[in-house]
């Protein structure tokens, strides 16, 4: 009996989490796959293998290029920002103060509520006739109630904006895993190069930062990930507007593939990010191994 | 070369007593080897951390070489500090380790390469200048970080228990490396510990903490010899030392003193004591005998006596024998405060 019980458990236990993968994410890249090298439309029956037609008019597609840009140009600067932003706020919160808690709290908060409803409230944030940052704005005499700013609908500021409200969902998750990356340096170590006669930023620099590299190196990548195969923010906030300013590949995906039908070159636009991930997750994988080591 | 002193340096923490300072006063000389003794708890770490500046005192204040440091970062005491753990920075090779304290006063390049060296020369781990921490032992790992204390050349060097992580093999030879590397360097060391041994062989002066307090200060055969009060008898000494209480008095003495009779001398003068045998353990080069004194003032006291295992023949559980203590070996301690009393003679 126990016999039996111990050959099967292990198997049964794990089953849920194969079929979860191979349901969910394995069949589905499969398709993708094949639509990508067809040329199937929603509604369309029977399936035409046409090579790498559909990468072709991809390519040629100047909507495609721009999107390709702006995906970079969305990761980077946003990866940036919460990097900038996750460590000061974990500098902050790793002192003990009073209210520390719920100052924690309140900045887990972003990470947890969804997604699409924080946009919502940033939607209406940034909206060009009710934004309140414009209504006080106005009221401080900075700008003029007929020259607002329109935070959606000029192409730089609209990209601003979407970085802004990425990076505003991101920062939460960045700060918990730096936080946990500081409180794991032994106090020991910043005390001796304080005797050492290190001050303040030769501390940071070159003691504290350099010991959560590797720490550091997961949030990034993870965060690069998260962001470059994410559209909630954009597809709630500018759908890729003004003029596709905003597009970046997984939205132009969903533009293209399921509401403009064409699945096939949805998928060949969904494929093309793949290589790209699959560098940044082997390095993910590699830091999150030296991490393990040190 | 500098002189530390405190006066009065009290250092409280919110929850409970564990690790506090109470009212300090120290002073120590120059080019010494001051070993602050005592029980974990004691404050003797918070102590040490005091005067490195990563712990701020409650009140009291700190002189190192005349000046008072109190409002001082560590940075501006130009102290070296050697922790338990040796806090070698783990992403730099033991060079970086080396050179960092020199980086920090932004001494240029070839002239911080040399220092490291002489460092590195000085301590023998010259070879060893391109490893990672990680990739040493743990008797490496302390050489690295002594190299790293004395590189700048400090006027005050500060060791935290920086022995208690090497095997006991290992610890011994370090322990007389580290002696004799302080007394060729000749800079004012302060070192922490609780290991009574550590301290007799390496302090010139030992201070005895308890309770955040200090006991004695003295060197090793005055601390040893001359304890000031009962905390100071037991803590040292391995076994404690013998304390009976009598009437009126508590009397201690050491059990080395205790002898047979016939093996000392005749003019000496003695306190005769029958002494019955409980139970004897056999440790080589010596034994140790418990048991319980019969008769005297000291009547139905426990006892423990230590001689070297030469001295007589073995003894028979349960039988009494014929001892002796001499006078001049007997400490007296009074009974409320336990602090030392003058000599008298025994009821």
């Amino acid at each position: 009996m126990s016999g039996v019980r111990q050959r099967w458990l292990g198997p049964v236990m794990f089953l849920p989490a194969v079929l979860y993968v191979v349901a969910l994410v394995g069949v589905p890249f499969i398709l993708a796959f094949l639509y990508s090298v067809g040329d199937v439309k929603v509604g369309s029956v029977g399936y035409h293998f046409v090579g790498l037609k559909n990468f072709a008019s991809v390519l040629q597609n100047p909507t495609f290029l721009r999107s390709l840009r702006n995906s970079f140009v969305f990761t980077i600067a946003s990866q940036i920002l919460v990097l900038i932003g996750a460590n000061l706020l974990a500098l902050v919160l790793k002192n003990a103060f009073r209210g520390r808690r719920f100052v924690r709290f309140l900045i887990l908060l972003p990470w947890v509520a969804p997604v699409s409803i924080g946009s919502i409230g940033w939607k209406w944030i940034l909206d060009s006739l009710y934004s309140v940052i414009n209504w006080v704005l106005v009221r401080l005499h900075l700008v003029k109630a007929f020259s607002a700013p329109m935070w959606l609908g000029e192409p730089k500021l609209a990209m601003m904006s979407v970085i802004l409200v990425h990076t505003w969902h991101m920062l939460p998750f960045a700060t918990v895993i730096i936080l946990a990356g500081w409180t794991a340096i032994p106090k020991d170590i910043p005390e001796a190069a304080a005797v050492d006669g290190a001050g303040f930023f030769r501390r940071m620099f070159q003691i504290e930062l350099p010991m959560m590299l590797p720490i550091i190196n997961v949030a990034v990548l993870f965060g690069a990930i998260f962001t470059f195969t994410d559209m909630t923010v954009i597809y709630i906030l500018t759908r890729g507007g003004p003029y596709d300013t905003t597009q970046v590949l997984p939205s132009m995906a969903f533009f293209t593939g399921i509401l403009g039908s064409d699945l096939a070159e949805g998928a060949a636009i969904s494929i093309f990010l793949v290589p790209l991930l699959v560098a940044v997750a082997w390095r993910m994988l590699r830091s999150a191994h030296r991490a393990e080591v040190v | 070369m500098a002189v530390v002193q405190t006066r009065g340096l009290t250092k409280l923490f919110a929850k409970g007593q564990v690790g506090a300072v109470v009212d300090v006063d120290l002073e120590s000389r120059e080019g010494e080897f001051l070993v602050l003794l005592g029980p974990s708890g004691s404050g003797k770490t918070t102590l040490l951390r005091m005067i490195a500046g990563l712990e701020e005192p409650t009140s009291g204040e700190i002189w190192i070489g005349g000046v008072l440091v109190n409002d001082l970062t560590p940075r501006q005491r130009r102290i070296a500090m050697v922790f338990q753990s040796y806090a070698l920075y783990p992403h730099l090779t033991v060079l970086g380790n080396i050179e960092f304290p020199l980086k920090a006063r932004r001494m240029r390049k070839v002239e911080r390469r040399q220092k490291a060296q002489w460092a590195a020369d000085l301590l023998g781990i010259g070879r060893l200048l391109g490893r990672k921490p990680r990739e040493l032992s743990g008797g490496e790992r302390q050489r690295v970080a002594l190299a790293r204390a004395i590189v700048r050349e400090p006027s005050l060097f500060l060791l935290d228990e920086p022995l208690s992580n090497l095997d006991a093999k290992l610890r011994a030879s370090a322990r007389e490396e580290l002696e004799q590397f302080q007394k060729k360097i000749g800079t004012t060391t302060i070192y922490v510990t609780h290991d009574q041994v550590e301290a007799m062989a390496m302090g010139d002066r030992v201070v005895v903490m308890n309770h955040g307090a200090v006991r004695q200060i003295g060197t090793p055969a005055d601390v040893y010899d001359e304890p000031q009060d009962t905390f100071v008898a037991t803590f040292l000494g391995s076994p404690p030392m013998n304390l009976v209480e009598t009437s009126d008095v508590i009397a201690g003495f050491r059990p080395e003193h205790l002898y047979p009779a016939a093996a000392l001398p005749r003019e000496e003068p003695v306190l005769r004591l029958a002494f019955r045998i409980k139970h004897e353990e056999y440790l080589g080069a010596e034994r140790i005998l418990y048991g319980v004194i019969e008769g005297g003032p000291f009547d139905g006291k426990k006892a423990v006596a230590r001689m070297s295992s030469t001295l007589a023949a073995r003894f028979a559980p349960d039988t009494v024998h014929d001892f002796a203590v001499a006078t001049k070996d007997l400490k007296f301690f009074d009974r409320e405060k336990g602090a030392r009393a003058e000599p008298r003679a025994l009821a």
